[in-house]
């Protein structure tokens, strides 16, 4: 009766699991394929794999410097959001600064297209279209109140004892600031500063109007796959496949405090 | 550790509460603050971008709206989506985090599966799941006719274009909802299961009577960070359908964005945004009103 239930049990298990993996493989299998295989019906579940898409990714459609767009925006936006956040989150969590994360809500609530309005025409007036400084400031609107936000709860879970200690011994509250109270959120760093590299790196809509030719982030390079008249269809499983590789690894290693700490957040709000 | 303090850093110390979150709210102040004030002040002009200077028109815009059949399709669009995909995610999250409330061998796995469709780029997925779509040669049709079942045209028609994509939103944020409602259901009291059992209780009136009020807070709390980005979806139902066909997915979201960014009509797109902005507000509002109540329960 025991392993009756827990065979049901695992085929229960299996199968919620099925939706998410399915898709993730067909998005792999996608990029394997030639054009022709990935529009063959019935579709084709066993065939000899080819990287010759990944490799016109790569020298036809210039993916490489698109990734390097991606990752020097999303790199800039966390450094940022982190010098900027940290410290404006300890703040809030010691000193109960409600007034500021009510700022924060409202940069959370308002959607994005109504900043996006205002900063295309600033930047179009300033002639910054089409540079990584554009790119960066919009996506501090979202990587910044995120970090803050998220650290908020992390810093309010510290004890306090702690950093009186570190004051007694005759550590400035700075000092004690970085070499006491940031180790102890070292966990909580992680989370935020990966939380917020991962929506950098899929943020679309800013991307899409404020970046040109020079710095197209690789969401909106594999949106352009469907809009040279032919889809690649191959093409853009392949590309799919390099954009979130990146990403799922990263919440892969930090997917315990990713989910401790949108919880925290989200009981707090 | 010990240095002399400077007079910088003894400056820092005593007004920690003021230096510490100063830069982080100047730099909001400028990148949002100053663009929505600027936003409010265009909904009141009239104005194509690149061509003359913004006309002010006082309420002319809001006037326009209320009799813009777009902007009621939009809001049809966008209670029908966001509806149904928020109320989807919050059962089906809560129902299989119940199931997966226990220990045994592979929870790990399942967490780490369960974590890929939330990091997953949007556009990205989007763009396979309109390849696994596709009425003619797509996967999900091959899969329902291998069982029997006849094909669906899926995005194709605007009969079936919601659900389509309320689908795919099912799909992408259920196992955050999931993995919060898990994190919940392991900090709850063991006391009132404990007694429920002696008294006999059986599982449905467990789930009922004991696990749904004492997780409800937790619920309504991933109801509001859910509602944040869903009432404001378009990386996916623009790079599946960009509001199409016809106008049968373009929620009031996608709409505001195409009055300004395809129309380039700034005045009233900036006035699109702020409803919006207010409907957002209003869910969110009446949700914490809600979620305190649940609280004090």
């Amino acid at each position: 009766m025991k392993t009756f239930k827990s065979i049901l049990f695992y085929t229960g298990a299996v199968a919620l699991c099925v939706p998410p993996v399915f898709v993730f493989v067909w998005m792999i299998l996608t990029g394997l394929k030639t054009g022709v295989q990935n529009i063959s019906y019935p579709p084709e579940f066993i065939f000899r794999p080819t990287l010759e898409n990944y490799r016109a990714v790569f020298q036809q459609y210039n993916f490489f410097r698109y990734l390097m767009n991606s990752l020097v925006v999303a790199g800039l936006a966390t450094g940022v959001s982190l010098v900027l956040g940290l410290p404006a989150a300890y703040s809030i969590a010691k000193y109960r600064q409600g007034k500021i994360g009510l700022l924060i809500l409202v940069a959370r609530m308002t959607p994005f297209v109504s900043y996006l309005l205002p900063w295309y025409i600033i930047f179009r007036h300033l002639k910054l279209i089409d540079t990584y400084t554009a790119l960066t400031i919009t996506h501090l609107i979202i990587t910044l109140p995120m970090v803050i936000w998220l650290m908020v709860s992390f810093f309010e879970g510290m004890p306090e004892e702690l950093e009186d200690a570190a004051m007694i011994d005759g550590c400035s509250r700075l000092q004690s600031f970085l070499r006491i109270v940031l180790p102890l959120v070292r966990n909580g760093i992680a989370t935020s500063a990966i939380m917020s590299f991962i929506f950098s790196w899929n943020q679309f809509l800013f991307s899409l109007i404020l970046s040109g030719p020079k710095t197209k982030t690789v969401p909106v390079a594999v949106y352009n796959f469907i809009s040279y008249g032919k889809i690649d269809w191959a093409g853009i499983g392949a590309a799919a496949t390099l954009i979130v590789l990146p990403v799922s690894v990263f919440a892969f290693f930090v997917r315990r405090t990713i989910v401790q700490g949108l919880t925290m957040g989200a009981l707090k709000e | 550790m010990k240095t002399a303090p400077s007079t910088i850093s003894r400056f820092m110390d005593r007004h920690q509460a003021l230096v510490y979150p100063a830069p982080a709210v100047i730099a909001l102040f400028f990148i949002v603050i100053i663009p929505i004030a600027y936003n409010l002040y265009l909904t009141f002009t009239k104005w194509t971008i690149g061509l003359g200077q913004p006309q002010f028109i006082g309420f002319g815009n809001f006037i326009e709206l209320v009799s813009d059949e777009r902007v009621l399709n939009g809001m049809k669009v966008m209670i029908y989506f966001s509806g149904l995909s928020l109320s989807l995610e919050l059962v089906l999250g809560l129902l299989i985090a119940v199931y997966f409330n226990r220990e045994f061998k592979g929870s790990e796995i399942v967490q780490a599966i369960y974590i890929f469709p939330f990091a997953a780029t949007p556009v990205a997925v989007a763009l396979i799941w309109r390849i696994m779509l596709n009425p003619e040669i797509g996967v999900m049709n091959y899969l329902l006719r291998s069982v029997g079942l006849p094909g669906s045209l899926w995005v194709s028609s605007p009969l079936t274009v919601i659900p389509a994509l309320v689908m795919v939103d099912v799909w992408k944020w259920t196992p955050m909802i999931t993995l919060i409602v898990l994190a919940g259901l392991k900090s709850l009291p063991h006391d009132p299961y404990e007694a429920a059992r002696i008294d006999g209780a059986n599982t449905f009136q467990i789930f009922w009577y004991i696990t749904l009020p004492l997780i409800w807070p937790v619920l309504i709390a991933a109801l509001m960070l859910r509602s944040l980005d869903n009432l404001k979806e378009f990386d996916m139902i623009y790079t599946i359908t960009q509001g199409g066909p016809g106008i049968s997915s373009e929620t009031l979201y996608l709409y505001s964005y195409n009055v300004g960014f395809s129309f380039f009509k700034a005045g009233y797109g900036s006035a699109l945004m702020v409803v919006v902005f207010l409907i957002v507000l209003v869910f969110n509002v009446v949700m914490n009103r809600m979620r305190l109540r649940a609280q004090d329960l």
